[in-house]
């Protein structure tokens, strides 16, 4: 720390400090000691606060002892002439800040509840999003965790125009990142830039304005502190961890666009403490030598069309970039981008043209590697708004190819397409849906580049398993009808021969530690049976993956020694769990909640949970912002049982599993289950009573409670008994 | 005495003034006794034995030319000791005495923390609560719910307990790197208690009983260890939680801390149980009134030697000079009360007192003086007894004669960088760690560290050798930390203020100063506190990424000026910790060169660890830095290294935190 960035650092803190503490007396004179305040759906309270301090912020009197705390950490001014070593104590002070910040934004809160969006999007009056809620930090929570988002830019300011700002966001959003927005420089806020210069922010593109002033910082910090906590598992308070743990997994820095204020100087003190640096585009001082980040801590004056690789390059963060021959942006991070009304050049599918995705395989001599075929009219021959049908079918070839892996390529084509700036793709197979905007028609997009996305990425990813791949784009409804026919056979196929796969008929499993640069004990065992509790992988997804990759994060696990039918414990599975959680983990029980579970990460779906009074189980879904009858809600469950922890009587899955065979088969499956959410109800029906059927209990579903029959087990019980709900009669649930 | 002549004494302009201003006042001092006695040739090589009647037998090597095999074979004590095991002997007698003076300092502060423990010391408390829990904790002592007082009754015992321990091992050892545990032990080094290695010591060296030379040599290890992490470091300890853990402050050191127009207490020695009064007696509001009543505007304390160290650390107290400036501040004419406690307090004080008003007040049973006032401290009654030694101190004021003269020279300097303290200053309170220091050790901004510690010693230009070489080291990016007398050379010098890493460090160890807000040199401290740097270099151990053990580390330590036995047991428990040391001014046993090369070469091969002397302040530390690019080459540091860019694989490598 420069004497000029701690001296202007700990000025800073000081500022922001007495501005809470002000804050703090008015509200408290006009609400009262015990009004309540928070960030919106969060189990982390103020959760900087929480994870640093181990404090709970729940009502206004609350920050008396936040307060507190910050004078006490608080250090003098630095001298001019022989000053006491500064280093520490402005990261303290931008500890402080952080603090302060947090009650700054939570009485904001409380004093405009209105002040900030709820949820994902912004709408035409409001841009600012504030507070990440538990189901955005999960569902987003899952990319860092995975790497599909390697971490996140916090941007304070304005760049110097608004086609500069879109171009440094661009630039982060094709590097994965997600850009945090806050603060203003000259009046100038970056996230208004973008939407000036015609960008689309919001969590879906990972353009996040978190709020117009420089304290909404803390939402992106915030956002980093429940990282720790609901993915790392780590305890409220155990500060050090938290803070390394940063450093080491979320790759995350600040990037002060304009004139750095004491505050600014104040946050990004606080900011390095993390090990999150400060690369800036004025000329402040720089701190080069390292220690509390990886690599620089402040580094400056970095021209505009540098910026964003030099910020990659000094957090140490490794990219692959897509190479992908198209005339547009790509990335992960385009996928969420919207195309919709006026902006629609092109739409296929939808319910509105028939669309059909297909890949099969083919003998090596018929295949073209790279052969890309449009047969019909191309965009550039249809008028702007016009409806075209599509099919894409992919032919590939190869020596390691089988035929269980055309689902896996197939699936790619969604997100592949989608990762295109000014492409929209939704759904699969025979409902898939493609929009395609003007812009990107502007930038020169055509049909066929689909072709060139999907030979040039499915490539790059499956080498190992095909070695020529060619596309044909069909748009003339007679063709389209054709191949839809024979892809449907082909569906056919398939579905019956994974519905066909059983745990027992299966010799191998595969391990998944994508979360293990979250949660380093956390390690999944999927089975044909038993999908992966964040929903994404099947067992036929790591199988492919093991074959791609078989030291990476799927790898096969010969299930060995049956050591428990029932429960589902093997050897080979207690093995390898064993070694690849670090000798956390010596077993666990595949199909139970009650004994030893599977462990969870902080990414499930759902959680089930036992309701021993109604001698069943429940689960909820992570959408489901409610309270339960196991008396959390499903936010404070994920920061109880996630972290790579087998918490009996709680166990983390998919949507899926609650209708797949081996579902909790240990205490009796399906039949156990007497309560889940509405939506969730809505959203499996079709399978559940599929299943429900082959029990023997066919109206299962109408037997279960939800949230509107109650949200205690006293509640739901009367109810439960009333429809002779089968788990009544079942054997005691805590044996 | 021409002024010309002067130069070559000291380097500290304050220090020349003083001595100008003796020499013109006829006052006796240690430069000019020095200049009148030239110290004996054969003693000085370890060439005398004087443990028997039957000598003192003396046997030097020739002088300018190789000593036959004949002469070698007839070099030998009436007894027949070799010159081998004469010089091993003395050495071993030096560490002897080094280890028992810290060993004592040590027990003083055992037994006053048990009696403030147990409620017999009122005046004193338990300061550091979170250093008492941390030692409680680390030795195995019940916390629960128990009382500080319950706690530190049984952490005082068993502290206590160390120093008459028959078997076993120190409690301490456990807090080396495991590596350095097993050297220990396979040397049979490892210290059973502290005085048992003292007396053993004694033992082995008197006539007729150890006479082999390498075993004598390794016996000294023991004894030296039994200082470092026995005597020294419980002293350390307990006074960081009696009286605080240090923290930075600013304070100011030379001669012109003394006011003119105040009364002028020096403490001056080692123990700080008496300054710590004196320093809350002094300031009481009725003993100010009392000084005013006197004439004198206010009472202004400062400190000489290792006193001075632990208040100037502690509570900022000035310093007045070190330990060859202590008759010097006496002859400026402006001292009321020199009080002194133990060790390295000249005898010649008296005689240099006599010439003016000064009160020359001897504190401790252990260490009285002729010629001096004894007012006997009584830690039972510790504030009473500080306050009479204030008032006479006081009423000394009036006393004071004409001829008065304060050198108009002092620097500031940034003190207290105890470990707790480098271990914030690195990381803040929430990521308080070893962590930047090792990052930039690894990195190359910091070449290596040294610890530059030790006396002054009239026969070499006072504060020269250690301004020369600390200078030399900054500007080859070595992080210097200094303890006792060299400090204070650096203090004078302005080495010790932040600004001084721009002007005088090299490029990469500026940098990381400037980023950390520190000086290119960190004073750790008194010598005792030569402790703190063992604990500092088994904390960058156990950061991580500069091997396993002290030896595999890139540093060194030097004592340029060293004078004392405290010194020889300081050096010998860095060279048996693993370190390199170099020491300079003359060496103890170059009269047996196979003793030497035991203690030079050998021990390398035994401890990683090795002594050098070199009165070359600039050479010695070339000597240093090269041990140090030495281990930074076996440690594969010694070239830029690539910056390491991580995708998720890499991350899902790494382990928990």
């Amino acid at each position: 720390m420069s004497k000029i960035i701690a001296s202007a650092a700990i000025r800073g803190a000081h500022k922001i400090v007495a501005r809470a503490e002000n804050k703090w007396r008015e509200a408290i004179d006009k609400w009262g000691a015990n009004e309540p305040v928070g960030f919106p759906n969060t189990a982390y309270y103020l959760p900087i606060i929480y994870g640093i301090l181990g404090m709970k912020v729940e009502k206004l009197g609350d920050m008396e002892a936040v307060l507190k705390r910050c004078q006490a950490i608080l250090p003098p001014p630095v001298k001019e002439l022989h000053p006491l070593p500064y280093l520490a104590p402005a990261l303290d002070a931008g500890m402080a800040t952080f603090f302060a910040e947090e009650l700054i934004e939570a009485i904001r809160y409380l004093e405009q509840p209105n002040f900030y969006l709820r949820g994902e999007d912004i709408t035409e009056g409001n841009i600012w999003l504030g507070a990440a809620d538990d189901i955005i930090l999960r569902k987003r929570g899952i990319e860092f965790v995975d790497g599909t988002a390697p971490g996140f830019a916090a941007i304070l300011g304005a760049a110097p125009t608004p086609e500069m700002a879109a171009k440094i966001a661009q630039e982060l959003q094709q590097k994965n990142l997600y850009v945090f927005m806050a603060a203003d420089y000259n009046g100038k806020r970056f996230a208004e830039q973008l939407i000036e210069a015609g960008v689309q922010v919001g969590w879906p593109t990972r353009l996040v304005p978190f709020g117009p002033d420089v304290s909404a910082t803390v939402f992106a910090m915030g956002f980093a502190t429940r990282a720790a906590m609901s993915f790392g598992g780590i305890e409220p308070g155990d500060y050090r961890k938290i803070l390394i743990y940063n450093k080491d997994r979320v790759f995350a820095f600040a990037m002060p666009l304009g004139y750095v204020t004491d505050e600014w100087y104040a946050n990004g003190a606080g900011a390095i403490n993390w090990g999150f640096p400060v690369i800036a585009d004025t000329p402040i001082p720089e701190v080069l030598p390292t220690g509390i980040c990886t690599y620089e801590h402040v580094v400056s004056n970095i021209p505009h069309d540098k910026i964003v690789a030099k910020a990659v390059e000094v957090r140490g963060l490794k990219v692959s970039m897509a190479e992908v021959p198209v005339p547009v942006a790509y990335g992960a991070a385009f996928e969420g981008e919207r195309v919709r009304g006026e902006d629609i050049y092109l739409e296929c599918g939808g319910g509105r043209t028939h669309m059909v995705e297909w890949v099969t395989s083919k003998r090596m001599d018929e295949i073209e590697d790279g052969k890309i075929e449009l047969i019909g009219p191309e965009i550039s021959d249809v008028q702007p708004g016009s409806r075209l049908p599509l099919a894409i079918a992919v032919e590939v070839a190869g020596r390691e190819m089988q035929p269980d892996y055309e689902p896996i390529l197939e699936r790619q084509i969604h997100h592949l397409i989608n990762y295109a700036q000014g492409a929209m793709h939704i759904g699969q197979r025979d409902i898939a849906w493609l929009r395609v905007s003007k812009g990107a028609f502007g930038k020169g997009f055509r049909l066929h580049h689909i072709g060139a996305i999907l030979h040039a990425k499915l490539h790059q990813d499956f080498s190992r398993i095909f070695d020529k791949i060619q596309i044909k784009l069909y748009t003339k409804d007679e063709d389209v009808l054709k191949v839809t026919e024979a892809a449907r056979a082909a569906y056919r196929v398939r579905d019956v021969r994974i519905e066909g796969m059983t745990d027992e008929t299966t010799d191998i499993f595969y391990s998944c530690t994508l979360c293990q640069s979250f949660a380093p004990s956390h390690v999944c065992v999927i089975s044909p049976e038993r999908t992966g509790l964040c929903g994404s992988y099947n067992w036929m997804d790591c199988k492919a993956a093991s074959e791609i990759s078989p030291t990476g994060a799927n790898q096969a696990v010969p299930k060995g020694e049956v050591l428990d039918a029932q429960y589902g414990r093997w050897k080979g599975v207690d093995d390898f769990v064993f070694k690849a959680s670090r000798s956390k983990v010596d077993h666990y029980y595949f199909y139970s909640i009650v004994n030893d579970p599977m462990t969870t990460c902080g990414c499930c779906e759902c959680i089930a949970a036992v309701l021993p009074m109604c001698n069943g189980v429940m689960t909820v879904n992570r959408e489901h912002t409610g309270e339960t009858p196991c008396g959390m809600k499903f936010t404070t469950l994920a920061g109880t049982i996630g972290g790579g922890l087998s918490t009996p009587g709680f166990v983390g899955h998919s949507k899926y599993y609650v209708c797949q065979r081996k579902f909790l088969m240990g205490e009796g499956g399906l039949l156990r289950l007497v309560w889940m959410p509405k939506t969730l109800k809505e959203e499996i029906g079709d399978r559940f009573r599929q299943r429900a059927a082959e029990l023997g209990v066919p109206d299962l579903l109408d037997r279960i409670a939800d949230e509107t029959i109650g949200v205690t087990e006293e509640a739901i019980l009367p109810f439960l008994t009333e429809k002779e709900h089968p788990a009544l009669n079942l054997p005691p649930i805590l044996g | 005495m021409s002024p010309g002549k002067n130069e070559i004494k000291s380097i500290d302009p304050a220090t020349l003034e003083m001595i100008e201003k003796a020499a013109q006042e006829g006052v006796p001092n240690a430069f000019e006794r020095a200049e009148r006695i030239s110290p004996c040739p054969i003693g000085a090589d370890g060439n005398c034995c004087s443990i028997c009647a039957m000598g003192p037998c003396r046997v030097p090597l020739p002088r300018a030319r190789e000593e036959t095999p004949e002469e070698k074979k007839r070099r030998r004590g009436v007894c027949g000791a070799t010159a081998e095991t004469i010089a091993a002997r003395n050495f071993v007698r030096k560490i002897a005495a080094g280890t028992a003076s810290h060993g004592d300092h040590g027990r003083v502060m055992a037994k006053l923390f048990l009696d403030i423990a147990e409620g017999k010391a009122p005046g004193y408390q338990i300061k550091d609560e979170q250093k008492l829990l941390s030692l409680a904790l680390d030795l195995g002592v019940k916390i629960g719910d128990r009382s500080n007082e319950e706690i530190a009754v049984d952490l005082g015992k068993l502290l206590v307990n160390e120093f008459g321990k028959q078997e076993g091992e120190l409690l301490f050892l456990k807090r080396a790197p495991l590596k350095r545990q097993e050297i220990w032990r396979k040397w049979g080094i490892a210290p059973r208690g502290i005085d048992i290695e003292v007396a053993e010591a004694m033992h082995r060296t008197h006539m007729g009983t150890d006479q082999e030379y390498h075993d004598l040599l390794n016996f000294g290890s023991k004894v030296g260890l039994a200082d470092g992490w026995g005597g020294s470091m419980i002293g350390t300890e307990i006074q960081d939680i009696i009286f605080g853990t240090p923290a930075p402050l600013l304070s100011q050191i030379n001669l012109g801390v003394l006011k003119e127009d105040e009364v002028n207490i020096i403490i001056h020695g080692h123990e700080p149980q008496l300054a710590e009064m004196l320093a809350v007696a002094s300031q009481e509001p009725e003993m100010i009134a009392y000084a005013k009543s006197k004439g004198a505007k206010g009472i202004n304390l400062a400190g000489m030697c290792c006193t001075a160290n632990e208040m100037l650390m502690r509570h900022g107290v000035p310093i007045a000079g070190n330990f060859l400036q202590q008759e010097l501040a006496i002859v400026t004419g402006a001292v009321e009360a020199m009080v002194v406690d133990v060790q390295c307090i000249m005898q010649g004080l008296a005689d240099t007192a006599n010439c003016y008003h000064t009160k020359v007040i001897t504190t401790d049973a252990r260490a009285k003086i002729q010629g001096a006032v004894h007012m006997q401290f009584d830690e039972h009654h510790a504030i009473e007894s500080a306050r009479a030694i204030v008032r006479a101190a006081v009423d000394n004021f009036v006393n004071r004669g004409s001829n008065v003269r304060i050198p108009n020279h002092k620097a500031d300097m940034i003190a207290g960088f105890s470990h707790e303290t480098i271990n914030y200053l690195l990381g803040g309170m929430f990521r308080a760690s070893y962590r930047p220091l090792n990052d930039n050790i690894i990195n190359g901004r910091i070449r290596g560290v040294a610890g530059v510690v030790g006396c002054n010693n009239p026969r070499t230009i006072h504060d020269q050798g250690n301004l020369l070489m600390v200078k030399e080291l900054i500007k080859n990016d070595v992080l210097v930390l200094q303890t006792g007398c060299m400090a204070m050379a650096s203090g004078k010098a302005g080495l010790m203020v932040p600004e001084a890493a721009a002007e005088f460090a090299g490029p990469g160890l500026a940098s990381v100063c400037e980023a950390v807000g520190i000086p290119p040199v960190l004073h750790v401290g008194a010598c005792i506190d030569n402790s703190r740097l063992l604990i500092a270099a088994t904390a960058m151990v156990k950061d991580g990424g500069l091997g396993d053990d002290i030896s595999d580390l890139p540093v060194a330590g030097a004592a340029p000026e060293w004078m004392s036995e405290k010194a020889i047991a300081i050096g010998q428990y860095f060279v048996s910790s693993g370190v390199f040391t170099v020491f300079g001014t003359t060496w103890p046993t170059v009269g047996s060169k196979e003793a030497t090369e035991f203690l030079f070469k050998d021990m390398e091969q035994m401890y990683g660890g090795m002594w050098a002397f070199e009165p070359d302040p600039v050479k010695a530390a070339h000597m240093m830095i090269d041990h140090i690019d030495k281990k930074r080459k076996a440690l594969g540091i010694d070239k830029a290294r690539e910056r390491v860019l991580y995708d998720m694989a890499m991350r899902r490598e790494l382990e928990a935190v």
